[in-house]
This record gives C-alpha cells, structure tokens and sequence, in this order.
C-alpha cells in the first residue's frame, strides 16, 4: 500500500510507532526514501519527529552536542565547528548536505556513513532516550536497536591534532572508496603518545583500526615511523565490494592513503 | 488508498492538492502540479536532476517527500523566466552551448542559481563545487561552468 | 573554430555558410526553460505502471510461474508472461537480415542472464507494482553459467542458448568474420620484428541521464500512440509490429527527444511489452528503467579481446598484420553479430598493409546482452589498433607519429577486404596534429599526400 508519514513532535511519542513492522524513521530521507523508491516494499511507512532541539548544535567547554537532525551544510558552515567541516563536506554534493543529518549517517551502510568515521575517531557519544553511549557500542547494537538517536556528543579536538580523508573515483564528490579519521597525541617531540583511527568501506559500518593505533605509538610521523602502522592497517579489515571498489582494491590502497593521510 | 493535502508556492504561486501519502516532491510537481522542469534521472539522490530550490536551499526533490514540504517556498527552472525574459543564467546557457540533451539542464541551472544567490563572484573551484550534486553526461561539464562564470560577470557588470 | 581551407583545396568547395559556424541547437531554449517534453513529461489519466520481474540467475531452467499472488494485489490490472506476447521473439535486425531470433520478450522456459525480464506486472500505482512484483513466484533450476569468452569458446563449456548450438554467431563465412588479404605467414617469415599483443575491455554502460522509458497510450481505435525515447524511431515502430502481429499503420510512434543515449536506446526493449500491456489493459501503460534497471539490465557495450600479431619491418613498414577480436554479445544477439562483423571490415586501421589476416567472433556468454555505443564495432578496436602501433614504434626506435605517416593508407590503395581506399585523410589530419599538438615531425612527411601520386 502507499507510503505512510506520521510526524510526531517528540522523540517519546514516536518510539511507539517505530515499534511496528514496516516503520522506519525519517531524517533526511537520503536513505529511506531512496530504498522506498528503488522498490523496497518491507518500508510502508516512516517516521519522523520534528522537535526544533534536534537540530540544535550546542557548543560548550570544547564540546558540542550535535542534534540527531542537524544537517551536513549546518556542520560544514558553523564557525565554531571548523574542525568537523572538512568530514561534514564529504558527505555527498550541495543539495544532500542540506539533508542529510548526523543521525542518519551514523545508520548509514558502507560506503556511506563517512561523517560516522570522524565521529568514531573523536570518540564520540550516542544520545537515545535510554541515555548515552559510546559511539562503538552503537554500532555493535545498530542493527538491533530500534532506539531513536536524539544527539551525538563530542569533544572538539584542535586543528592539529585531527585529519580527515575521504577516497573517491569521482572529484570533488563521489561514494567513498574508503575514508580515514585519525585523532593523533603527539608528545613535543612529535611521538605518537595516542591514536585513534576509523576506517570507512573496509567493513559494512566504520570500525577501528586497533593494530595501526597500536603500531603508531612512540613513534614519528615520518615515512620509517609510520611503516609498521601502515604494515598492520590490514588487521581485522573485511572491505566491501560494490560497483564502486572491490574489497581486494580497497585493502590494497588502504595502506597508500593512509600513509598519506599520516604524513600530510 | 491514503491521501494526503500538500500545499505550497511554487514560483510564486500558490499551490494546494491532494496526493497519495508518500508521494515524493518530484512526482508531486510532475505528475500533479504540471511542473516537468525537474527530471526523474536515478530517484536516489545521485543525479541532481531532480534539483528544485526550497526556501533558498537546494533540494533534491527525488527525496523530499510532498506532504513535509507544508508553507514552503519552491522554486524549480521553469519559474526562472520572468515574463518571457530569460534568467541570465539561462541565457548564459545557450550561449555556451552548455545544454545537449537538455535533461540534466533545470537541475545545473537550480544549482548554479542558489550559488549566485550566495557568492554573486564565484571562483571555477565554487563552480566545480556547487555542481558537484549533477550529473552530466553530454557536455564534459566545461561549458557548463563557463556558463555559470559568465552569468555571474554578467550579473556583476549589471549591478555596477 | 577554423576551417583549414588549405587542406584538399582543389576539390573543395568554399563559400561555406553554416559549417564551421556556431549555430544555436534548435532545441536549446526547451531546454533551460524546462519547456523541452520528454516522454515521460506527459501524463494519461488511469495511467497504469509496469515493473519488470527479472531473473536473480545468471542461467536458470524455469520450472514454473505462479503470478496468482501477484495478481490479486490491491491495484494491479494485468500480469503478462511469455504466452500472451503474440510473437514472443525479440529481434531487432531482422528487417536487415541480420536476424538471428535467438531472444523473447518474456523468457520462455529458460533465463540466460541476470536481470532477463520474466513477467511484467502493471498497476495502478508504481508502488502496488513493485508490491505485486515482489509476489511473483518463479521455480528456477539453476544452471552452470560463463561469464568469460574463453571459457565459453572452450570444449564443455555450458551452452549459453540451444538457438545456436554453440557459443558464437554462425556467419555464412563459419565461425566467424573473416578476412584474408595477402598472405600473413609469408609476412611473418619475412619481417623484421614481430609483435603479438593482447587487448581488452570492460563493458561500458552508457548511463545516460535519462532512462529508458516510453508511455503508451491507446487511441480508442485500435490504434496505440507510442511516447519514447528511443534512438530508433522506425526499428523500434517495425519491430513492435512483427511482436505484436499489428500492423504498423496501428502505431504512431512520437519520440527523437532523448536524455541522453549514446547508442544504449537502440534495443527496442520497452516499446513491444508496454503496447501490449496498453492493447490488453486498454489503458495507458508507462515503463521506464529505474536507475538500477538502466545501468544493470539496459545493454551496455560489449566487452571485447583484441589479438594483434604484426611483422614490422626496421624500416617502419607493417609488412602483416594478423587480428582475431572477439566480442562479448552476453546472452544473446542484438546488435552484436553486427558489430562483430563491422570489426572485421575496420580492421587492420587505416593503415595499407601487405598482408592481413582478419577472423572477429561474436561469443556468447551468461553476461548483459551488449549492443550499441559509440561507434561498436569498432571504438575498442581502434583502441587496440593505436596502442599496438605506439608499440611497434617504440620497438623499433622510431617516433609514433612518423611511424604512422610510413603506413598511413591513400587514395587508390586497396584495403584488406577488397575495397579501394577513397577520401583518405589521415595524412592530413596528422599533419594538422603534429603542428597543433607541437609534435613535430621530419620534413617529408609534412610534405606527404592522401593522393596517391603526391609525395
């Protein structure tokens, strides 16, 4: 039968209605209404909640809560949010930033979700009406939970110490290849004192790069420094194939762009 | 089947109908309204040529739904020409050559619109950027940018 | 833009007053006004929507089809199979006797690729279709497939379509295209250097921005108004009517207002079905690819493998050249023992070799029927031609370009498959490159001629 849209004014009203079979909640619609126009029919209706706080940014003490319906363009043009602009601007071209939210790229399958793979690598939490949680468990539990995100929180990390790169066949936009997130310590002199990375595409939702961390501490950003790092950025990886990249291809150039996000 | 009412202005006008609930805003104008300038090329949000300008933002109306678009300005290509007299982007457009088959053309000149709109002086590099959301398969894309720098030099000339 | 009026000055005629100027498309002001009407810019009251069911198999027996589900859905009218398309045999070079009928409209008993349309469910809305497609329940027995022409050429291998008995187009010629000129070994045995290299190429969607699509709209006289966007206005009327058992003075076909093609809306895939559906249904019938549909079922251009053997001689001189190219048709025909033999006739390039050996097969595999772009035939050939002459050059110390001047084909020169070389114009045309292109070339060959009794 047709499509069916309810909207409800708060996140507590639509819960029950997310509950039934067929619903599916509506952000910016970049992904449910495409599946629903390209023919899924286990969609038959969705949700949205149209609560003005969330699409509030709060910033604050070098922290920002993000609400769960903030926009790609609201992210990429806030003064106070230029470290997560340059992650923002990846996601798809002009008209989809204007749509596209926080919430729903944290659900979106590889190869989307790279805003995700920033978020992963700021460490970030989720924000449901049960409370908050690390933003990992939220993706081990994506695929059960029929929680609805309300805010994601995290810290704002300064200009240096965070890099971003998203790999495309298409310039200046296009589906990912892969994408890297990398928040890096680095003592006075230059050494790694801690590392977190996130990878998109090399699962089927953004995941850690454990090993490369690992292999990236007590060292430099030089070309010997980071070449264990680079050996291990394999470990645990299972890429995905689609009509963009093969798994073998994104394993392959995986370690490339890494090295070159790392000495940039 | 459920209906639901839609209501907005589209190019100025007002705009009320009646329409199966989930109706996207691109069949809504379509197939209801009469509105053919924004083209159906992938209904996935890759094309760009679906573009339509929502209170000054472009949108991709392939993924909007009709009935969450309640009280709000729209703007599509087939409004652009005031009284007969072409948009300079349009004009812009032909005199580049910057349209062959035609059907990626509403949804450049829907983006290039809301750049104008915004940074009357663009750079090539703003250019690239703000069509970075269409797709073009005939013209190699130049002529289309070229098209956009001039409008944007003709629109300067025109304001000093 | 300049016109070089030196160029073949004797024969031209000047006084030119379009070529060589810019001139608006007629069509352009549509087209930024939005005004341009595409097919699917109109629309029909109690308008119905066809969805396509497909095969998920590469290759698949069909053992049954139950659209009883499918049928009962809320607003579907019609659910159509192989048993109600009059003649269900798709074949659009028939009416240039280049057949062969080895496809259907709606698959009969067998699938050969991933994607072949099996029923067509239509309804009142696009979203009852898909709803209703999704119930159609269709028993395959899967089959072993190839996906690689090699295989498929191999001994054993699973036969794609027991129309040919084998995996390529039979010609009258046998097994494939063939050429002879001269005689290659010969060429081979004297040469100085031989160079045997292998090509090949990917399929090639033309993803236009529009898809595929037409709208058909009964006249209430048993006469069918055909909207489309097809690039083949007259195949696309006459094959419809052969498919239909109509005649063609019932069906208008209103189109040549196309989104973009290349060469990939030439199938005359859309026409038949919906007009059948829009005979039986006696309403308006709209298909039109999905995005998937139009980059993963609509032909693309077929992969091919090109072998070039050359024998050069140290002067620059081809002395034989030897090509065997396969094409890649997928499950079936269309468009591809055409290009094929087009292949055959292209090759050796518009070079004047001695000795040429020619053999092009069109083979088939469990892969998307390929068809039209861009010049087939012969686009991946030339590909292959100009990197084996980069090559050959380099392999025996000379520049790319002059090399080419040595072999470069001329007025009156005859050509592999027997037809005199006329209007050549390569000389020129590298002549002209080399100054563009800052590429300069020894004195001589700027002083070359197509006319055979030049320099």
């Amino acid at each position: 039968m047709s499509l069916a849209l309810q909207t409800f004014s708060s996140v507590k009203d639509a819960n029950a209605a997310l509950q039934g079979a067929g619903a599916r909640y509506l952000g910016g619609g970049t992904l449910v209404v495409r599946a629903a126009n390209e023919g899924d029919v286990s969609i038959s209706s969705l949700i949205r909640v149209d609560d003005p706080g969330l699409s509030q940014i709060a910033v604050s003490g070098g922290k920002v809560r993000l609400g769960a319906s903030v926009t790609m363009a609201a992210i990429a043009r806030h003064h106070e949010l230029a470290a997560l602009a340059p992650a923002a601007r990846a996601v798809g071209g002009p008209a989809i930033r204007n749509m596209a939210t926080v919430g729903g790229n944290l659900f979106a399958p590889a190869p989307y979700g790279d805003f995700a793979v920033a978020l992963l690598a700021l460490d970030a939490t989720v924000v449901t009406e049960g409370g908050e949680m690390p933003i990992e468990t939220f993706f081990a539990d994506r695929d059960t939970s029929r929680a609805i995100v309300t805010a994601v929180n995290v810290t704002l990390p300064k200009a240096e110490s965070f890099r971003f790169l998203k790999v495309s066949r298409v310039k200046p936009k296009g589906v990912s290849v892969l994408s890297i997130a990398a928040l890096l310590q680095r003592a006075a002199d230059g050494t790694v004192t801690s590392a977190r990375i996130a990878l998109g595409c090399m699962a089927d939702r953004p995941m850690r790069a454990l090993a490369t961390e690992k292999a990236l501490l007590g060292c430099k950003l030089t070309p010997q420094g980071i070449a264990p790092a680079l050996a291990a950025a394999g470990e645990g990886i299972a890429p995905i194939t689609d009509p963009i990249a093969s798994a073998w291809y994104r394993a392959e150039v995986l370690p490339v762009h890494l090295g070159r996000l790392l000495l940039s | 089947m459920a209906k639901v009412p839609i209501q907005f202005t589209l190019n100025g006008s007002e705009k009320a109908e009646f329409v199966e609930s989930g109706t996207t805003l691109l069949n809504a104008l379509r197939d209801k309204i009469g509105d053919t300038s924004p083209k159906g090329g992938c209904h996935q949000g890759t094309c760009g040529a679906c573009s339509v300008i929502i209170d000054g933002e472009l949108w991709l109306s392939c993924l909007t739904l009709a009935e969450t678009c309640g009280g709000a300005a729209i703007k599509t290509t087939a409004g652009l020409a005031e009284g007969g007299v072409l948009h300079p982007l349009q004009r812009a457009f032909l005199d580049a050559f910057a349209t062959q088959c035609g059907f990626c053309t509403p949804g450049m000149i829907m983006a290039a619109k809301v750049l104008l709109d915004r940074t009357p002086n663009p750079s090539r590099d703003d250019v690239v950027e703000a069509l970075s959301g269409n797709i073009c398969r005939c013209t190699g894309y130049e002529p289309i940018i070229q098209a956009v720098l001039t409008a944007a030099r003709a629109n300067s000339q025109n304001a000093t | 833009m300049e016109l070089r009026k030196d160029y073949f000055a004797d024969v031209r005629k000047d006084g030119l007053h379009e070529i060589g100027q810019g001139r608006p498309r007629l069509d352009s002001p549509g087209h930024v006004t939005g005004k341009t009407a595409y097919f699917a810019d109109r629309n029909f009251p109690g308008m119905l929507h066809l969805k396509m069911v497909r095969s998920p198999h590469h290759h698949a027996r069909i053992r049954s089809i139950d659209t009883s589900e499918a049928e009962k859905h809320p607003g579907v009218v019609k659910v159509l199979t192989a048993k109600d398309v009059p003649h269900n045999v798709y074949t659009i070079l028939i009416l240039i006797q280049v057949g062969p009928e080895d496809e259907t409209v709606l698959a009969d008993g067998k699938v050969r690729w991933k994607g072949e349309a099996v029923v067509a469910v239509l309804a009142e809305t696009e979203r009852a279709a898909q709803e209703a497609a999704a119930k159609v329940k269709v028993d395959y027995e899967v089959l072993q497939a190839v996906f690689d022409m090699e295989e498929a050429l191999k001994p054993g291998a699973p036969l794609v379509n027991e129309y040919h008995g084998q995996n390529y187009y039979l010609y009258d010629s046998g097994e494939c295209r063939k050429v002879r000129f001269g005689e290659v070994e010969a060429g081979f045995a004297a040469a100085d250097h031989i160079l045997e290299q292998s090509y090949q190429s990917s399929p090639i969607e033309h993803a236009p921005t529009e898809t595929t699509g037409c709208v058909v709209a009964p006249e209430g006289n048993d006469r069918f108004t055909c909207y489309t966007n097809t690039q083949a206005m007259f195949f696309t009327l006459d094959n419809a009517s052969i498919i239909l058992q109509m005649p063609g003075s019932k069906l208008h076909f209103v189109g040549g207002t196309v989104g973009g093609s290349f060469g990939g809306k030439v199938d005359v895939i859309v026409e038949p079905i919906a007009i059948l559906a829009a005979k039986l249904t006696g309403r308006p019938v709209y298909f039109i690819y999905s995005r998937e549909e139009e980059m993963q079922i609509s032909s693309p251009r077929a992969a091919e493998k090109v072998v070039i053997k050359d024998g050069v001689m140290r002067d620059g001189r081809i002395v034989a050249r030897k090509v065997t190219g396969y094409t890649d048709a997928g499950a079936y025909s269309r468009h591809s023992p055409y290009g094929a033999q087009k292949g055959a006739a292209h090759y050796p390039g518009p070079y004047t070799i001695p000795n040429v050996w020619i053999d092009t097969y069109c083979v088939y595999t469990n892969r998307t029927p390929s068809s039209a772009m861009r010049g087939f035939g012969v686009t991946i050939g030339d590909f292959a031609l100009e990197v084996q002459m980069d090559k050959l050059a380099r392999l025996i110390g000379m520049d790319p370009l002059e090399f080419r001047f040595i072999n470069a084909y001329r007025d009156g020169d005859m050509k592999a498959h027997r037809q005199p070389t006329e209007g050549a114009a390569l000389i020129e045309c590298m002549q002209e490159a080399s100054r563009a292109a800052n590429w300069p070339v020894a004195e001589k060959y700027m002083a070359m001629s197509s006319y055979k009794k030049g320099a």
